[in-house]
């Protein structure tokens, strides 16, 4: 956890000095405004996982010295096959047509979107069940 | 169907047989991050097919000074699709989608994705995305025609009146979400679902070069998102962002617009850097040379890459030169390193020139073309010289075209592992050879062009002995890529299930090369200890372990068999 908060929190701190000069040297708002934003974008989970590798022990994945078998126990829940995926894909399909064709076609793909939304929070709720 | 998956002790992995639809159902509802990766790859390739056809078609126009094989109005669409269908469609999700969905998992230990339905929608976004884009050609008005990059007062819609460029816009609002969420899936996938002992500083270089490429689309494709959704309102909701007419400015959707676009050129290139460290390795029988150089380098570009964007708006005259001059300079520092370190992991290795390894040496020849005329491009004199010259096109020609010979070489070196089948190699050779040679042919003459003053995207040029028979080389080259893809197409259908590769064919140094070819659902049957970045080459030559590292590289010679 630590090596990937420091990964995260160097590329802030660069981002971070070079935008300072940027900014001050080229007084343009547009490059300075975004740099700032991607700094953000790297502090924001950086000082997340340096806040955790501050207060969790070493994972299996951080132990150079791991077995294979400390790893044993629960990954995770994985998802086997899923519709949902394929129609909130549709869904956005077709809104994204809507912009072309005609706002009508906002209702179909509003209406897809909203069923894969619905539909797979339900799958996730009933997760765990083989 | 859900699965719990728990990682039985000792050593057990969590590969089983998978269950569940088989046919169609099964491609529309599997969230297996190895069968979405294959659609990936196989769609991505039809759109490199695609977009070939269009280069083609635009070499054939240019053979002869006043080519009328397309029409003016044509030609426009012709290139502005090319570039878009070769970039958006081709290059970037081949990149983070296409192997890397398969083969970062699998480097890493780990089950599949961490999102497994998030990556299944990336694939829907980024299919429908390339229907949209490519429906373009089937509305009035013909497809997009503003080039690939959509400079500001031409994408108005007094200048594009089209639907054309509406599907164009839209097809990239969907392939960018699609990119955005394979970026969140692969950082959580690399900071979550590491195999023990799989430390960051044992990954292999492939799923590092990974891991930077999706923080660098997670800054980069938000932007792009939003400028596009600016440029739609320009166009259709009567603001004025980018029209001067209403007090816009129209060099802020190039600043927009390359601000995703820069870092959009390594989200190109370092997945396929990663993919040529592993061939190299592999096909020298020795470790990465200088791993750590070569992380501390992937780090450099993706810091480096945010600050470089205006050195395509140098003669805009509204940029600050030497920032973006020094810090594009810069870029070369990193990127020589991993040059040296490529040069140095085949330095006295046992070299194997198989296919793969035959296109990884092809790229590292044409990608330094493409990289050294790209120091030349960042000085800003020789810029305005060259700018929007033919010398411009033959610069990223030869990186992208690095590209392709790095991406067939992975997949000459991941088939086996992805279908379990090995690719004809005496193909596969004529195929290197083929787009090896008709890159360079095709790419040189474009140089040289651009210095006598040819500038780009147009459809007829004058009558100049010089300038046509330049060009008609570069048609030739054109030519001789397109044979290599056919032979690529042709060695799939010759190679179809007719040479078994078995688990491990290549000798290869990590975990993908420990597990069955194909690898069962969730992956892996068992685990192997993980000491070094080389945990499968570990297991099989017990006596020539790498240390750790810092204490010297042991298997530089006794590595061989």
């Amino acid at each position: 956890m630590r090596t990937e908060a420091r990964v995260l929190l160097s590329l802030g701190v660069f981002f971070a000095i070079m935008d300072s000069v940027y900014w001050v040297w080229s007084k343009e708002d547009a490059g300075g405004v975004m740099i700032i934003a991607g700094t953000l974008l790297c502090f924001l989970p950086g000082l997340y996982y340096y806040w955790w590798s501050r207060r969790m022990r070493p994972r299996p994945e951080d132990d150079p010295h791991a077995e294979p078998a400390q790893g044993a126990g629960v990954v995770g829940t994985f998802p086997g096959t899923s519709i949902w995926p394929f129609t909130l894909g549709m869904g956005s399909f077709v809104m994204v047509l809507a912009l072309v064709f005609g706002v009508w076609l906002v209702v179909p793909g509003l209406g897809l979107v909203f069923w894969a939304i619905v539909g797979a929070t339900g799958e996730s709720r009933r997760g765990g069940q083989h | 169907m859900t699965d719990v998956l728990e990682r039985p002790a000792p050593a057990e992995g969590h590969g089983h047989e998978a269950h569940g639809p088989t046919g169609i159902l099964k491609w529309l509802t599997t969230t297996d991050h190895k069968v979405i990766g294959l659609s990936y790859t196989v769609t991505a390739v039809v759109m490199m097919v695609i977009g070939g056809a269009f280069a083609e078609i635009i070499r054939a126009q240019l053979a002869s000074p006043n080519g009328t094989l397309v029409s003016l109005a044509q030609y426009n669409e012709l290139f502005t699709m090319h570039g878009s269908v070769m970039i958006y469609l081709f290059a970037g999700p081949f990149a983070f989608g296409a192997l890397a969905n398969i083969i970062v998992p699998i480097q890493i230990g780990a089950p599949d994705m961490a999102f497994p339905r998030l990556n299944a929608l990336s694939y829907w976004l980024y299919l429908t995305g390339s229907i949209t884009m490519l429906s373009g050609f089937f509305v009035a008005g013909g497809a997009a025609n503003f080039g690939w990059v959509a400079y500001a007062p031409l994408s108005s819609s007094v200048a594009t009146p089209g639907s054309g460029a509406d599907l164009w816009i839209g097809g990239l609002l969907l392939t960018g979400f699609s990119a955005i969420f394979t970026g969140v899936n692969l950082c959580a996938t690399v900071f979550y679902l590491r195999a023990p002992g799989m430390t960051m500083f044992r990954m292999p270089i492939f799923t590092w070069n990974l891991l930077v490429t999706a923080i660098l689309i997670l800054l980069a494709f938000p932007v792009l998102t939003a400028g596009l959704i600016m440029l739609y309102a320009d166009r259709h909701f009567g603001t004025h962002i980018f029209s001067v007419a209403g007090g816009g400015v129209p060099v802020l959707w190039q600043n927009i617009f390359w601000f995703w676009g820069h870092p959009e050129v390594y989200i190109l290139a370092l997945p396929f850097f990663g993919m040529v460290t592993e061939i190299i390795a592999v096909f020298s029988r020795k470790p990465v040379f200088g791993y750590k150089g070569m992380i501390f380098a992937t780090l450099t570009i993706g810091a480096l890459s945010l600050g470089v964007w205006a050195h395509h708006m140098f003669t805009t005259g509204t940029v600050l030169l030497p920032f973006f001059s020094i810090m594009s300079l810069l870029i070369a520092v990193p990127t020589g390193i991993k040059m040296f370190n490529w040069i140095g992991t085949m330095w006295r290795g046992q070299i194997w020139f198989s296919t793969a390894m035959l296109m990884a040496i092809g790229f590292l020849i044409t990608f330094l073309v493409g990289g050294i005329t790209g120091i030349y491009l960042a000085s800003p004199p020789l810029d305005f010289f060259t700018h929007d010259t033919y010398f411009v096109v033959a610069h990223f020609h030869s990186v992208v075209m690095a590209l392709v010979l790095g991406a067939m070489g992975g997949l000459y070196y991941w088939g086996p592992k992805i279908t379990g089948y090995m690719l004809n190699e005496r193909i596969g050779k004529a195929q290197f050879w083929f787009l090896f040679i008709g890159t360079q042919v095709f790419t040189l003459p474009m140089y040289l062009l651009g210095l006598r003053g040819m500038p780009r995207r147009m459809a007829i040029y004058p009558q100049h002995p010089s300038w046509q028979y330049l060009n008609d080389w570069a048609t030739v080259g054109a030519i001789m890529i397109g044979v290599s893809t056919i032979l690529f197409i042709v060695n799939i259908v010759y190679s179809w299930k007719r040479y078994p590769a078995g688990d491990n064919p290549w000798d290869g140094h990590t975990l993908e090369w420990f597990t069955t070819s194909p690898p069962p659902h969730h992956n892996f049957y068992r685990l192997p200890p993980i000491r070094s970045e080389r945990p499968t080459w570990d297991y099989n030559h017990p006596e020539h372990r790498a240390l750790e590292h810092g204490h010297g590289t042991p298997a530089a010679d006794g590595s061989a068999r």
